[in-house]
């Protein structure tokens, strides 16, 4: 039964994704700094964290999620160290993320070859 | 000093400029004629992998089975098509390299580096065109005016473009996942080059050529291109015919280079406001180099795109005689990749000039 | 003065004249398919998180933490992106599904790999080292900025 509650959840900021890129000028990358932002910004606030409660990877595999994990390490650091807490707060807790996507990207991108024609 | 009249032509304007005994070769506002008639001599084109499989793949000189043409970099396998294509257009003529007497060619690359590198190798006075993607017809233009005015003999008119080159400059690395509007428009794979020259027999002569303005929309979505350059191209075909006098119908071909589905039906329309019907003659060789099943939504472009088609299927009619005047509008939309990111406008231009029968 | 009011009137006509013609191409430019490209991201992005959700559970079943097991499905994920697109066959799955797999941290994902893998050809540290940010580089300035400035904010409070 969470399932259902990922699936729509997920699906849904998907959707969201999906007719920002249909019916606006934005591209790609302007949308997803748009979720990441907007994911922070939610979190502030704290209307992002009943979501991740219901819909658990629904709410946190999505870029508004990453804006979330983002924005919840810096308060949480923020309480604990104060503004040295505030600074290294968020990237200390998407560090994993973050650090696999550069090395690993790296070492995808010297061993692989773009194709021209799909 | 003996002036060469243009036969059955409706135009045949000979003035003389006041005082200097030397005729005027300008026609209206933006208009050329070649009073000497400068032939092409033979064509060259060669294409990618894509554009092999479209409805004029069996007509081009060239089809690449992939399209790095065994080069290192896609910019490598740009020049290597450029240059190849200019060797067949001279064998065609039946000249050779040190025959030539300059090269004018232009490509999408930042300082035109693929026909820097593929034009080295033929150790011929070189002149670098740009026109974004009219670049072929204002290489066939100026190519024509060192002819005509007796200044070369033989020149080569070359232009190419590659899809994976210009998506790396201008747009999305290859791999990278995105979906493509239904406007966005291919830049073909393909270089097209033409040598122009003198022959004891002429057969197909640029006759008139036609310098576009600098024509701006304001519109900004480098996803509509075809758009964007359809008012450039109309107001060229109209000066053209305005200038030379010829009624719409007179060419059996009115190509416009990269103008695209979305372009072309504008176009169409925008004509008919001002009562012409472009419809029984006109096409745009972005839409027919590509069928649409292949997915390029709204058709093709790039420098390339007019070169090739122009230099393989549509000489190949020509030669067979099935059409005998063609109008070939190249078009070019005006961007690089700062003014698109500074939110500037796309401004359009496109050249024209005619190839027909003058026997 | 005249001058000032004459280009100020250019102005607006030219604004006037781009909006008339970009309204006048949208009556040729096809609409996009709003509706199918909906249903393929929502299924594909809600399955997406579905596994993500089902792999986090197996691995809390093994003993790792909440927080820990998030972390390895995060990773998990990128990597499978970015090896997809080393093969080449994420650009045709992003074709299809759309933003079912661009705005799951996939997306974020690809969009470093390939930039990285298009400029090798620039060289290992001045290509691909550096092109692995032309596309990832605004998400991760402007997420970790806005997380430090709503750091601090929680701060204050």
């Amino acid at each position: 039964m969470d399932y259902l509650w990922t699936f729509l959840v997920g699906g849904g900021i998907c959707v969201i994704g999906q007719l920002l890129m249909d019916g606006t000028k934005l591209t790609a990358p302007r949308i997803l700094v748009l979720l990441v932002v907007t994911g922070a910004l939610l979190t502030g606030f704290g209307l992002y964290q009943p979501l991740v409660k219901l819909a658990g990877s629904g709410a946190t595999v999505p870029l508004p999620g990453f804006g979330y994990a983002l924005a919840k390490g810096a308060i949480d650091a923020a309480s604990k160290e104060g503004l040295m807490g505030a600074l290294t707060g968020g990237i200390k807790d998407t560090a994993a993320g973050i650090t696999a996507a550069i090395v690993f990207g790296y070492i995808v991108a010297l061993c692989f070859n773009p194709k021209s024609i799909r | 000093m003996r002036y060469y009249s243009l036969g059955n032509y409706r135009d045949n304007r000979l003035v003389e400029v006041k005082g200097t005994g030397m005729p005027n070769n300008k026609l209206g506002k933006q208009t050329l004629a070649f009073r000497t008639r400068p032939e092409v001599l033979g064509t060259g084109s060669v294409v990618g992998v894509k554009e092999g499989q479209g409805p004029l793949g069996k007509s081009f000189d060239i089809v690449l089975e992939e399209d790095m043409f065994g080069e290192k970099t896609w910019e490598g396998a740009e020049s290597k098509m450029l240059s190849e294509s200019m060797r067949i257009a001279m064998k065609k003529a039946g000249k050779t390299a040190d025959q030539v007497d300059a090269i004018l060619s232009g490509d999408l690359l930042n300082q035109l580096m693929s026909s820097t590198y593929s034009v080295k190798e033929f150790s011929v006075p070189f002149l670098g065109m740009y026109g974004a993607c009219s670049t072929m017809t204002e290489a066939i233009i100026l190519g024509s005016v060192l002819v005509d005015g007796s200044y070369f003999d033989t020149v080569i008119a070359a232009a190419s473009s590659h899809y994976s080159t210009a998506e790396r400059q201008f747009r999305m690395p290859l791999e990278h996942g995105n979906q493509r509007p239904p406007s966005a428009q291919w830049t073909s794979t393909a270089s097209g080059s033409l040598v122009i020259g003198r022959s004891k027999n002429p057969h197909f002569c640029c006759t008139y050529a036609t310098i576009g303005k600098i024509v701006d929309t304001g519109m900004t979505d480098a996803n509509q291109m075809g758009a964007a350059m359809a008012p450039a191209a109309l107001d060229t075909v109209y000066r053209h015919l305005l200038d030379t006098g010829r009624e719409w119908n007179y060419y059996d071909r009115i190509l416009t280079g990269d103008l695209g589905h979305i372009g072309k039906q504008i176009l169409i329309d925008m004509a008919k406001n001002l009562g012409i019907d472009l419809s029984p003659a006109y096409d745009d060789c972005g839409v027919l180099i590509y069928e649409k099943d292949q997915d390029v939504h709204s058709g093709g472009s790039g420098c390339g795109c007019s070169a090739s088609v122009f230099a393989g299927p549509v000489w190949k009619s020509m030669m067979e005689g099935s059409i005998s005047k063609v109008l070939l509008v190249s078009t070019g939309a005006l961007l690089s990749t700062t003014s698109a990111q500074q939110g500037g406008s796309i401004p359009g231009i496109a050249h024209a000039v005619s190839v027909e029968a003058v026997y | 003065m005249a001058k000032k009011n004459s280009s100020a009137r250019n102005e607006s006509e030219k604004k006037r004249q781009k909006k008339a013609y970009e309204k006048y191409v949208k009556n040729f430019t096809p609409r996009p398919k709003y509706f199918s490209n909906s249903i393929k991201a929502f299924i594909v992005g809600g399955s997406i998180c579905m596994a993500a959700s089902y792999i986090q559970d197996g691995l809390i079943n093994r003993g790792l933490g909440k927080s820990e097991a998030g972390s390895v499905v995060t990773v998990i994920l990128i990597c499978t992106a970015q090896l997809l697109t080393g093969f080449g066959w994420f650009d045709s799955i992003a074709k299809f599904a759309g933003a079912g797999v661009i705005v799951p941290i996939t997306g974020f994902a690809n969009s470093m790999v390939a930039p990285a893998m298009e400029f090798k050809k620039e060289g290992p540290v001045l290509g691909s080292g550096a092109k692995l940010f032309t596309l990832a580089g605004p998400v991760l300035v402007c997420g970790i900025t806005a997380s430090v400035i709503i750091g601090i904010i929680a701060l204050l409070k």
